[in-house]
């Protein structure tokens, strides 16, 4: 018997500019014991698909057309009421953050027993009993302590857990899960899916699982739906879409996927998504102009090195006190050596609070290391004082930060921003001059020529990553930071970033330095990789090395957590080309 | 291209949800409509008014303490609103009161918003000890009513200057005493907000490719936190003026020959247990429309502006 189906539901926000239509003709079902994942990306509609199930639609976005089933029952025109009381009982909701969706003054178990009490009327000492069996089997060790805690006494996974409880209070039929892993750490990710994936059979409750992550998708789901520009791309079983996938937007999706398998010289088929212009000139860096002009009285040292780190530590004082010891400091880069030789791509790879974003910031000079050195091009830069001397040596190395959201000023537009760092350093000998230098540099990145107009805001987050290149490029750099350059955004825009990336290393002979806590993408991206954790580099070696034979234990586990793409084949990433054209 | 690109800033505005939800607010419509008649009235005064008050040659002792013509027999159809103790016209009173009400009003305002902005960067940007400094300066201040420093500074003016000297310039006193006053609140706006900015990427994107710390905080950080000001301003606007209604009431602003609203009212105040209510009535009710309309402006602006409300 089908739990749960839609039926050509149409989602709308009206506004003043006309409906917007969120969702069109969607139509699928889960069935008990099942899980469904919803995959696509950012504005694909797949998180509105949940919230309209469950009637938790932001206002004024309203269901326009179609009906939702459940259990036999038509659940989409009841009221306002009884839908309340469908939520949280027979279905339940987790949520993608576990830092907001508990309450941070309310113990575990005032929450979890006061909701439990409310569905299933047990009775106090009834709910306390069903609150800690709940809390064993999502797998948090000594509930009976435990559930006497703050919400921020639990680390990230274990909240997840707490919330993956709470929507259980109920014994729902259906559980969607919008996000649940995105906020988590790889080690965690997996635990929690599995987690999932027995309660379900255990429970035989029906999930829908929204998620971007293709990997989740892999590990756990029965069947996916693909979701792109408001509409049902594909359902089907996982195995079937992520093999065999008939729909090119599929297609494109799943060879935009960075492989952990092996190293492909480029993604092949990026350009469903958003309509880039490729540059087609032949690139000649000796007749253009970031080639021009470069000081080449820095050379590098004999041996080729760009970059040398040596016994680098940061410390950042996290509580201060008039007395000396009783100070506390927190140690977030310990003794770190490493060099880059000219023209490798290094990268650095590690879980969040490992240290690696600390590194480029001090290698950048906007923190000053508490000891160790920073040699670029034989010189030691390390102090933060910008004499002309030194500035000189910084504008060869630039950086493109994480957040494209915020890494850009939104108050400039494109062409002031490119333009800046042109301008300052004095590269252009006029205004006109530099205009054209910045077109240029836009249309290297594969921007549209009327960009430069227009401020921040009017472009996507793929499209400002670029521009972000752009300016990084703009004081012609030999050496590029790039600091999870492409973690805040969906995996085909990740793919043209990373294309982009290569291509311009080619182009230009550039030595970057690549910062990622993604293993797939420092794969496809690096010669060398150093792994991180707590602070210090545990195993350095050569990416294929590192891949096939960790040394570290670390290393090894983290490798054992990438997500196992194996359902993918080779086949369909080769075909595709011709699927999207034909 | 300066013209073209102003042009499209205009439609852009015009085709923006701030000017969509303006239109489509009575309130802000409205209190948008009186703020602009109250100006308008205001300063046109030197054409509109139907009398020089400044002109000691066009008043008649005979004309004073005349009711409205339109409450009593006794009153004169020259004079609308009646006449004060020295038979000076009410409704060009109020007229003139409020070029200087509005002019005290708009000056501090700016000039608090200036030290405030400049001040607030300094803190926000710089931090540790020259953060300490400006921000312990300012709950100091805090911690003494408005008023009070007013009064202080006023005191002071009073002291060093001499009299005839001090009639001269006491609207410039006024203005200088009202904006001390007032800076705390936008220099601590500002402060927050820089702190917030100064730690977003593409600051330290500025910071890689080399800016000064100078042109990060003038070009980069400040046009980003700017917005919250002009709401501060216009609620700050009516406060001013109250202040120095305020002020001139207590008899240390403006002198009684260059009457502001404040002024009149405090004038008006002696006569008005002897039946007099014309005299201060009509100076206050102007008074209350102006900064009530001000005020409702100002409230409006920041919940649209605000995302949050939205």
């Amino acid at each position: 018997m089908t739990l749960l189906a839609t039926k050509n539901i149409s989602i709308g926000f009206p506004s003043r500019h006309g409906m917007f239509v969120a969702v069109k003709d969607v139509s699928f079902s889960v069935e008990p014991g099942e899980i469904l994942g919803i995959v696509g990306e950012s504005g694909a509609g797949k998180s509105t698909v949940g919230n309209a199930i469950i009637s938790l639609l932001q206002p004024p976005g309203k269901v326009i057309s179609g009906e939702v089933w459940f259990n036999s029952k038509r659940i989409d025109n009841l009221s306002v009421e009884q839908k309340r009381r469908l939520r949280g009982k027979k279905i339940g909701m987790i949520f993608q953050d576990p830092q907001t969706s508990l309450d941070p003054l309310k113990t575990i178990k005032q929450q979890l027993v006061e909701t439990i009490d409310l569905h299933l009327r047990l009775g106090r000492k009834g709910s306390e009993k069903r609150a800690i069996e709940l809390l064993e089997q999502v797998g948090i060790p000594d509930p009976q302590l435990r559930m006497h805690h703050y919400p921020h006494q639990f680390s990230g996974g274990m909240r997840q857990r707490v919330v993956i409880a709470l929507a259980l209070c109920g014994e729902p039929e259906l559980i969607i899960a919008d996000e649940p892993t995105t906020a988590l750490d790889v080690s965690v990710q997996k635990q929690i899916l599995d987690l999932m994936r027995k309660l379900c059979i255990e429970k035989n409750v029906g999930m829908i699982l929204v998620t971007h992550d293709m990997g989740v998708i892999a590990e756990v789901t029965d069947r996916v739906a693909v979701m792109y520009n408001s509409k049902l791309m594909e359902i089907g079983d996982t195995k079937q879409i992520l093999g065999n996938p008939q729909h090119p937007y599929t297609q494109s999706l799943i060879s935009a996927i960075p492989r952990p398998d092996k190293r492909i010289e480029r993604f092949p088929l990026v350009t469903y998504i958003e309509d880039v212009i490729e540059p087609q000139d032949e690139f000649d860096l000796s007749s253009h102009w970031l080639g021009q002009s470069r000081d080449f009285s820095m050379q590098v040292e004999e041996d080729g090195t760009i970059l040398q780190v040596k016994d680098l530590c940061m410390r950042f004082q996290i509580s201060n006190s008039i007395f000396k010891s009783k100070r506390r400091y927190l140690d977030a880069v310990k003794m770190v050596n490493f060099s880059i030789k000219e023209g490798e791509t290094f990268g650095i790879v590690g879980e969040s609070g490992s240290g690696k974003s600390t590194i480029a910031r001090m290698v950048t000079g906007l923190y000053q290391p508490y000891s160790g050195a920073v040699h670029f091009l034989g010189k030691e830069i390390s102090a933060i004082n910008h004499t002309p001397e030194v500035l000189a040596y910084r504008r060869q190395m630039q950086m493109v930060f994480q957040d494209p959201f915020s890494s850009l000023n939104a108050r400039m537009r494109v062409m002031d921003i490119v333009a800046e760092p042109i301008l300052f350093h004095k590269l252009a000998a006029s205004k006109e001059e530099a205009q054209h230098i910045v077109l240029d540099l836009l249309k290297l990145v594969g921007m549209a020529d009327d960009a430069y107009t227009k401020y921040p805001h009017q472009f996507s987050g793929g499209q400002r990553q670029r521009i972000s290149i752009a300016r990084a490029l703009a004081t012609r750099p030999r050496f590029l930071i790039c600091d999870e350059p492409t973690s805040a955004l969906d995996v085909s825009v990740q793919a043209q970033i990373l294309n982009l990336l290569k291509d311009l290393q080619q182009e230009l002979n550039l030595t970057m330095m690549f910062i990622s806590h993604d293993l797939p993408v420092i794969r496809q991206m690096c010669d060398r990789v150093a792994v991180m954790q707590h602070g210090q580099i545990l195993e350095l070696a050569e990416t294929e090395q590192l891949f096939s034979e960790p040394q570290h234990n670390y290393s090894k586990h983290l490798l054992s957590l990438m997500p196992k793409l194996d359902m993918i084949t080779e086949r369909p990433i080769t075909v595709t080309a011709q699927a999207v054209q034909g | 291209m300066a013209n073209t690109n102003s042009n499209s800033k205009l439609r852009q505005f015009f085709a923006g949800d701030l000017w969509y939800s303006f239109v489509h607010s009575p309130v802000a419509l409205i209190s948008f409509m009186i703020t602009a008649l109250c100006l308008v009235l205001a300063f046109s005064a030197q054409v509109i008014a139907p009398f020089d008050i400044f002109d000691l040659a066009a008043i008649d002792l005979m004309d004073a303490d005349l009711p409205p013509p339109w409450t009593s027999d006794e009153g004169d159809s020259r004079f609308i609103l009646g006449t004060d103790d020295q038979g000076r016209d009410i409704w060009s009173g109020i007229l003139y009161g409020a070029q200087i009400s509005i002019f005290v009003g708009f000056s501090s305002v700016i000039i608090s918003a200036i030290i405030g902005i400049a001040l607030g960067l300094l803190a926000g940007y710089k931090g540790g000890r020259i953060d300490s400094f400006i921000m312990r300066v300012a709950d100091i201040q805090l911690s003494f009513p408005a008023i009070l420093i007013a009064l202080l500074i006023d005191g002071v003016m009073r002291g060093l200057l001499p009299r005839e000297l001090h009639d001269e310039l006491a609207i410039y006193v006024l203005i200088f005493a009202i904006s001390i006053s007032g800076w705390v609140q936008y220099a601590r706006t500002i402060r927050g907000s820089v702190m917030v900015e100064k730690h977003k990427e593409y600051v330290q994107a500025g910071q890689v490719i080399g800016l000064p710390q100078h042109i990060i905080a003038l070009r980069h950080i400040l046009p980003n936190v700017l917005s919250p000001i002009f709401v501060i301003g216009t609620i700050h606007l009516a406060s001013a003026i109250i202040t120095e209604a305020t002020l001139s009431f207590l008899g240390v602003g403006m002198s009684p020959t260059t009457p502001s609203l404040g002024t009149l009212i405090r004038i008006g105040n002696e006569y008005l247990l002897s039946g007099e209510w014309w005299i201060t009535l009509f100076p206050g009710a102007a008074l209350v429309i102006l900064v009530l309309s001000v005020n409702i402006f100002g409230d409006w602006l920041r919940d649209a502006l605000n995302p949050k409300l939205q």
